[in-house]
C-alpha cells in the first residue's frame, strides 16, 4: 500500500450545513482580488466494501507501534521524511505551512492560454470554485471575460502541503480548476525509450484516416461512461440479498454516519450563498 | 534509462491490430512522508480491530461487506469478487473517433504512452492521422483484471492513452446552478476582457517550477544536520477597494509593464 500523505484530512461535517471547503483563498488577475472556497469536482465512485469481523461487526483501522505493540491516537503520531535508512526528519504542519513561498498563497493568475492548447497529459484532479466573502461580482466578472476570450487562466499554488499547477476554466457559469503535473512529472517519449519518430508512407496514414471517418461521431458524451465492475457488484449483492445467510446486521447505529458527504448539495448552497 | 512497459497489448481498429506496449507518461516528484510514532520514530503499522474491545482481527477472518442499508451487510467473498473480474484480453478497443473537445478536461486521469511493438509503420501512420483528423479515439480494454475506458490520441508525433474517469465519479458544473448575486457591467466586462487579453501568452509548462517542492526538500536537508531554519508565520492580507478601479489601474500597470518589455 502506499504510503499516505499524512496532511491529507477528512472533510468534517457539522449538522449537514456548514462543510468546510477544500481550502479557501484569493484568486487573483491583475490587481482584481477574488476570495474563493474550493471544493472537489471528484467523487469516489461507490462506497467501498467495508471490512467486517467474523460476527460482522464493522472493523476499524488503527495504526500501532511495532516497538510497543499499542494502538496510537492521532496525536501520537507525526509526520517523517526518511532521510537515511530508517533515520527520519519530522515535519509539522505548521513548518510546512511556513515554508510556502509568499505568491504562492494565493492563485494569482499571471497567463492565460487558448482552453484547448494545454495538452491532456497534464491534467490531474477537477476541483470547483465558489465565490467567499461576497465576492459574487468580481467572480462573475472573470467567469464573463473568460467566456468570451475562450481563455483558462494559470497559476501556481500551494494547498494541503503540496504546490499545484493549475489551470482555471469557466464552465457553465462556474470556475473549475483542474490541477495540473509539473513539467518534469511528464516523462519525455525519448525518457521512455520510445523509438524516434519515422517517416511513412503517405498511402498508409491515409488508409487510417479513412477509418477515422469512418468511425467518427459528431457527437459524444463521456456522461455514459459506466463502472461496469461497480454495477456488476451492485447486481451480484442483490442476488445475494434474497438469502438470509448472506446478510448480517449490527445494532451500533453512530459510527461515521457523517462520512457521508453529498458534495453536489455542499457546492449548490456554496454558489447560492447559502454557507454562512 | 528507458522505461520498462507495464503491458502489453494490440490495438483494434476495424479489420487490423497494432501491437503496442504500455509506458507510464508520469513521474511523481512528490515529497514522501511516512507516519512515525513520535517517541521511537519509526513507522508505524496498521491492523483491523474490533471496534467494541480494540482486539484484533487477522487478515484470515477478516470478510468484506457491501452496506446495502444502515448496518446491513451483504457478504462478498472473494470468489464473487472472482467471479466478477472481466474477461482477460489484450486487446484495445476503439469504439468511435470524437472530437477531443467533446472530452472536458475532468474526464482525464491518468496518463500512458503507447510504443510501437513491432510495426513501426503502422503505429506512427496512426499518430499521424489522428493529428491530421484532430480525432481522439475512444478506447476500451482490460489490464490487470480491470476494465478501463480511455481516449487515444496523438502528442508530439506519439500515440497516447489516457484513462477516463466513470460517469459518477464526475461532478458536472451543468447540474449546479450559476453563483448568486449581482451581474458586472458591461464596462467592467469589457475591461476584464482587456486585461485578459494582456495576460495572454502560449501554455509554456516549463516556466511553472515546483519552489515548494524544492523548499520543504532544503528544509529538510538542513533539519537533518541540526539547523532548521526559524520559519516566520503567515499573515493573510485582503483588500477590498471598487472593481472599477483596481480593473483601471491593473490594465495601466500591464500596459506599462509591456511597453518597457
Amino acid at each position: 500500500m502506499p504510503p499516505k500523505r499524512a496532511t491529507r484530512k477528512k472533510e468534517s461535517t457539522d449538522g449537514d450545513s456548514r462543510v468546510r471547503p477544500f481550502w479557501s483563498g484569493t484568486l487573483t488577475f491583475g490587481l482584481v482580488s477574488v476570495p474563493v472556497n474550493l471544493f472537489p469536482a471528484n467523487q469516489a465512485s461507490r462506497a467501498p466494501l467495508r471490512m467486517l469481523s467474523p460476527e460482522g461487526e464493522p472493523l476499524a483501522r488503527k495504526y500501532y507501534s511495532e516497538k510497543t505493540e499499542r494502538d496510537l491516537e492521532a496525536d501520537e503520531m507525526v509526520r517523517g521524511y526518511e532521510v537515511d535508512k530508517g533515520k527520519y526528519v519530522v515535519v509539522t504542519d505548521e513548518e510546512l505551512e511556513r515554508l510556502a513561498p509568499e505568491k504562492t498563497r494565493d492563485i494569482d493568475l499571471t497567463r492565460f492560454v487558448k482552453e484547448d492548447s494545454i495538452p491532456p497529459l497534464y491534467f490531474e484532479r477537477g476541483y470547483f470554485l465558489t465565490p467567499a466573502a461576497n465576492s459574487e461580482k468580481a467572480y462573475k466578472l472573470l467567469v464573463e471575460a473568460m467566456e468570451e476570450t475562450a481563455q483558462a487562466g494559470i497559476a501556481t499554488f500551494v494547498m494541503r502541503g503540496r504546490e499545484n499547477l493549475v489551470a482555471i476554466f469557466k464552465d457553465h457559469g462556474v470556475l473549475r480548476a483542474e490541477t495540473m503535473r509539473f513539467a518534469d512529472e511528464i516523462r519525455s517519449p525519448a525518457e521512455v525509450g520510445l523509438p524516434e519518430k519515422k517517416k511513412v508512407p503517405p498511402a498508409t496514414v491515409r488508409r487510417f484516416e479513412t477509418l477515422i471517418s469512418k468511425k467518427s461521431k459528431r457527437d459524444y458524451s463521456p456522461g455514459k461512461l459506466n463502472d461496469e465492475q461497480a454495477e456488476a457488484l451492485l447486481k451480484l449483492v442483490k442476488k445475494k440479498q434474497a438469502k438470509p445467510s448472506n446478510v448480517v446486521r449490527v445494532e451500533s447505529e453512530e459510527r461515521d454516519k457523517g462520512n457521508v458527504i453529498d458534495l453536489v448539495q455542499i457546492l449548490k448552497r456554496s454558489l447560492s450563498g447559502k454557507t454562512k | 534509462m528507458a522505461a520498462r512497459a507495464i503491458w502489453k497489448g494490440e490495438l483494434k481498429l476495424g479489420t487490423g491490430k497494432i501491437p503496442v506496449k504500455l509506458y507510464s507518461a508520469v513521474s511523481d516528484r512528490s515529497v514522501r512522508f511516512h507516519i512515525l510514532d513520535d517517541k521511537h520514530l519509526m513507522r508505524v503499522k496498521q491492523h483491523m480491530v474490533h471496534p467494541d474491545n480494540g482486539d484484533e482481527v487477522s487478515n484470515q477472518e477478516i470478510q468484506k461487506g457491501f452496506e446495502v442499508e444502515p448496518g446491513k451487510f451483504v457478504i462478498v467473498t472473494d470468489e464473487d469478487l472472482k467471479s466478477l473480474e472481466p474477461k482477460p484480453s489484450r486487446e484495445i478497443e476503439i469504439s468511435e473517433f470524437v472530437p477531443p473537445e467533446k472530452i472536458s478536461q475532468q474526464w482525464y486521469e491518468r496518463p500512458y504512452y503507447l510504443g510501437p511493438d513491432g510495426d513501426e509503420n503502422a503505429y506512427f501512420a496512426l499518430a499521424e492521422a489522428l493529428e491530421k483528423r484532430k480525432r481522439e479515439g475512444i478506447a476500451h480494454w482490460v489490464m490487470r483484471n480491470k476494465s478501463y475506458v480511455g481516449a487515444l490520441r496523438a502528442q508530439d508525433g506519439y500515440l497516447v492513452l489516457l484513462t477516463l474517469r466513470n460517469a459518477n465519479e464526475v461532478i458536472s458544473a451543468g447540474d449546479l446552478p450559476k453563483p448568486a448575486g449581482r451581474e458586472p457591467s458591461k464596462k467592467e466586462i469589457d475591461m476584464a476582457k482587456h486585461l485578459v487579453s494582456l495576460l495572454e501568452g502560449e501554455f509554456n509548462p516549463a516556466d511553472f517550477k515546483d519552489e515548494y517542492r524544492e523548499r520543504v526538500m532544503e528544509f529538510i536537508a538542513r533539519k537533518a544536520k541540526g539547523r532548521a531554519p526559524r520559519l516566520t508565520a503567515v499573515k493573510s492580507k485582503r483588500k477590498t477597494t471598487s472593481l472599477d478601479s483596481v480593473l483601471t489601474k491593473s490594465i495601466e500597470v500591464l500596459r506599462k509593464r509591456k511597453r518597457a518589455a
